[in-house]
């Protein structure tokens, strides 16, 4: 590790935190190979600990950020400069929130990113729906062959059909509103791929049943296929919502004023407007993520499902 | 009335013939079993019936209409499947009144009949129960609650207990006899099981490769199968057959076989020779065969298989061909290895044309 390409001030925490964390790995690695080679119980004991350190060790990498970004939001701009950083607020400054949400219009910017977000997720998981409905339990011509067209779509990055979608809005006249923000995301190949495969899963006899009863295709989707498949819904909704809530370069370029600026982008424009006061930028961050925060409590069992809907059946 | 009637059905599946020239008629208040073994056509029959397929070929009446164009849910039928076939995410009462709802019947109407159907059915204390949370024989019940509780002409049951543990399958079919004769309607019913079929059955159909064997009472498919096939499929140990020629032994003639002369009643013989069959194949059922020191067959015995109730006595014939014996426990067993003969008597042969698998004779 070159340490010295680092500020000079910053280098001795540093290295500190790399020597701290490498010296957790170690341990586990070492309670790993005791796990492996020790008495039964122990054996257990050791593999079970180093696992929970290793994920203690993986958690913290990953919730530091977060952290970081909480402290300094109720920092002074000066504390955040100070060298080491703090890791504390001593004296929390909570007008700071106040003050990103007054200046910010952080209120403007989170109801546009809610507008478009639920327009988005209800667009996405009707034209899913629908789309993994046809590709499960009709019969139709190119079948295969539409289906394999739709995964493909999978494999085309968003930046290469940016500017032909730019061309497009602005030539429809939609330039600078909601729906250049939302139509482009409305159906996407992912969505019916997920809906086809939970739609899978319903057995065919549960159709045949159906059919008795006299339900349409359309009747059978709403009342008996919908409602098996929740899990993927909930979890494709969820993949929708935060894909739609955290876009940048899209909601950047077509749209040119606050009436239309989703929330990421108002956070740009506030740490711009902020420059002196970087401790409002980061609880203008803090204020953005807190609905997601939200969504993620309530759905986290849902998201974990719809992760490994693929991976393991039933 | 209740009866249906198919006249020369066909149905393919690409090149292959699931289904061909399809002649039944079900009667009134019959229950009709199609019995064969996995991939024989039974169950597509069962779902050209219900209207889940369409026939290539051929007409399908229930009652007096012809229903080729009519919808599944206007056949006034209803169908019970192997795997239940239940709404998961419904209570037992949601899923008993769903077909109700689905046909737009007032609320208070609906309730009654699902409550009439739960209570002859034992489901009444289950009623707010998801199907999740029922074992396998409620499961069975709650499919059946809900295919009486239309009233329809017509039951169509695809293996409805092949899902269930032995013990319990003895137990549902009883009650499922019982609740036909109660409600006494037309039950087609399809199964690979043979003792489902000849328990349950008024008459059974027996299906081999897209085709009916025979269609007759279950007693008389026994004693007078039609087919080889049919011989070999009904019977548990199941008919032994043993190839052979139809040749004459001092003017009378017999089925010469390598392991012996197996001779025949003068009726079997006027029709052995007016069939013009080659090669014969002489179908003998285990009980009917006994094992002496005298006799027309020579044999080995290979192995005893002791039942409780009953041995099965395998033996091998001089040219190797296995003939199973079943012998009650109040005679006595040969030993493994002994030397015995087999007799029988030619009344209770079975005969077919071995090239064709047609019965030959009465």
């Amino acid at each position: 590790m070159r340490t010295d390409s680092l500020p000079a001030a910053l280098a001795p925490g540093f290295t500190k935190v790399v020597v701290v964390a490498s010296a957790i790995v170690v341990l586990a690695a070492l309670l790993q190979f005791v796990g492996r080679h020790g008495t039964p119980l122990g054996r257990r004991r050791a593999t079970k600990f180093s696992r929970y350190l290793l994920l203690l060790v993986l958690s913290v990498i990953v919730l530091f950020p977060i952290y970081i970004t909480i402290v300094n939001s109720l920092l002074a701009p000066d504390q955040i400069a100070q060298r080491p950083p703090l890791l504390f607020p001593t004296h929390p400054r909570w007008s700071t929130y106040a003050t990103a949400w007054t200046t910010g219009h952080l209120g403007r910017y989170l109801m546009n990113s809610f507008i478009v977000t639920t327009l988005i997720v209800v667009g996405t998981l009707v034209t899913s729906i629908a789309a993994g409905y046809a590709f499960a339990f009709l019969e139709f011509p190119f079948k295969r062959t539409i289906f394999v067209v739709f995964l493909s779509t999978m494999m085309v990055p968003l930046e290469v059909t940016f500017f032909t979608n730019l061309q497009t809005v602005v030539s429809l006249g939609w330039y600078n509103s909601y729906v250049a923000l939302v139509v482009p995301f409305l159906a996407t190949g992912f969505g019916a791929f997920l809906m086809r495969q939970a739609f899978l899963g319903v057995p065919g006899e549960l159709r045949d049943a159906a059919e008795i009863d006299g339900l349409g295709h359309l009747r059978f989707m709403t009342r008996i296929a919908v409602p098996l498949a929740r899990p993927a819904i909930a979890a494709l909704g969820l993949f929708a919502f935060f894909a739609a809530f955290n876009q940048y370069l899209w909601p950047l370029i077509v749209t040119k004023n606050d009436q239309y600026r989703t929330v990421q982008i108002g956070l740009k424009y506030l740490s711009r407007s902020q420059l002196n006061n970087i401790n409002v930028t980061f609880a203008g961050i803090v204020l953005a993520f807190i609905p997601l925060f939200v969504l993620l409590l309530i759905f986290q069992k849902q998201l974990i499902r719809g992760l490994t809907a693929g991976a393991v059946k039933g | 009335m209740g009866q249906v009637t198919l006249r020369g059905v066909s149905k393919h599946y690409g090149t292959v013939e699931a289904v061909r020239d399809f002649d039944l008629k079900v009667m009134d208040r019959e229950f009709l079993v199609l019995l064969g073994p996995s991939g024989c056509g039974k169950s597509t029959v069962l779902r050209i019936i219900a209207g889940l397929e369409d026939p290539d070929e051929g007409t399908v009446e229930i009652g007096d209409r012809v229903v080729n164009d009519v919808e599944p849910k206007d056949r006034n039928i209803a169908m019970v499947f192997q795997n239940y076939a239940l709404y998961p995410h419904m209570t037992v009462h949601r899923n008993i009144d769903f077909p109700l709802k689905c046909r737009g019947m007032p609320k208070p109407e609906r309730d009654g009949l699902v409550a009439e159907a739960a209570e002859s059915l034992g489901l009444t204390p289950l009623l707010d129960r998801r199907p999740a949370q029922l074992s396998g024989g409620q499961r069975q019940r709650v499919a059946l609650a809900r295919a009486i509780v239309r009233r329809p002409e017509v039951f169509l049951m695809d293996e409805p207990l092949s899902n269930l543990d032995a013990k319990l399958r003895v137990q549902t079919r009883t009650e499922l006899i019982e609740l036909q004769r109660r409600l006494a309607t037309t039950v087609v019913y399809v199964t690979h099981d043979q003792i489902e079929g000849m328990t349950m059955a008024n008459r059974l159909a027996v299906m081999n490769e897209g085709a009916l064997e025979q269609v007759a009472p279950p007693s008389e498919v026994y004693a007078h199968p039609a087919s080889l096939f049919v011989a070999q499929f009904i019977g548990n140990p199941p008919m032994n057959t043993v190839i052979g020629k139809p040749a004459r032994v001092d003017g009378e003639l017999g089925i010469e076989t390598s392991g012996g002369q197996i001779p025949l009643t003068p009726g079997q013989c006027q029709a052995v020779e007016a069939s013009s069959a080659e090669s014969v194949a002489v179908g003998m059922r285990p009980e009917r065969i006994t094992i002496a020191s005298s006799g027309p067959l020579p044999a080995t015995v290979a192995v005893v298989e002791s039942l409780g109730s009953e041995h099965h006595v395998i033996c091998r014939l001089a040219d190797d061909q296995e003939v199973v014996v079943r012998l009650g426990t109040d005679v006595p067993v040969p030993k493994e290895g002994a030397r015995v003969h087999l007799g029988f008597e030619a009344g209770h042969l079975h005969l077919f044309d071995a090239a064709t698998g047609d019965r030959i004779g009465l």
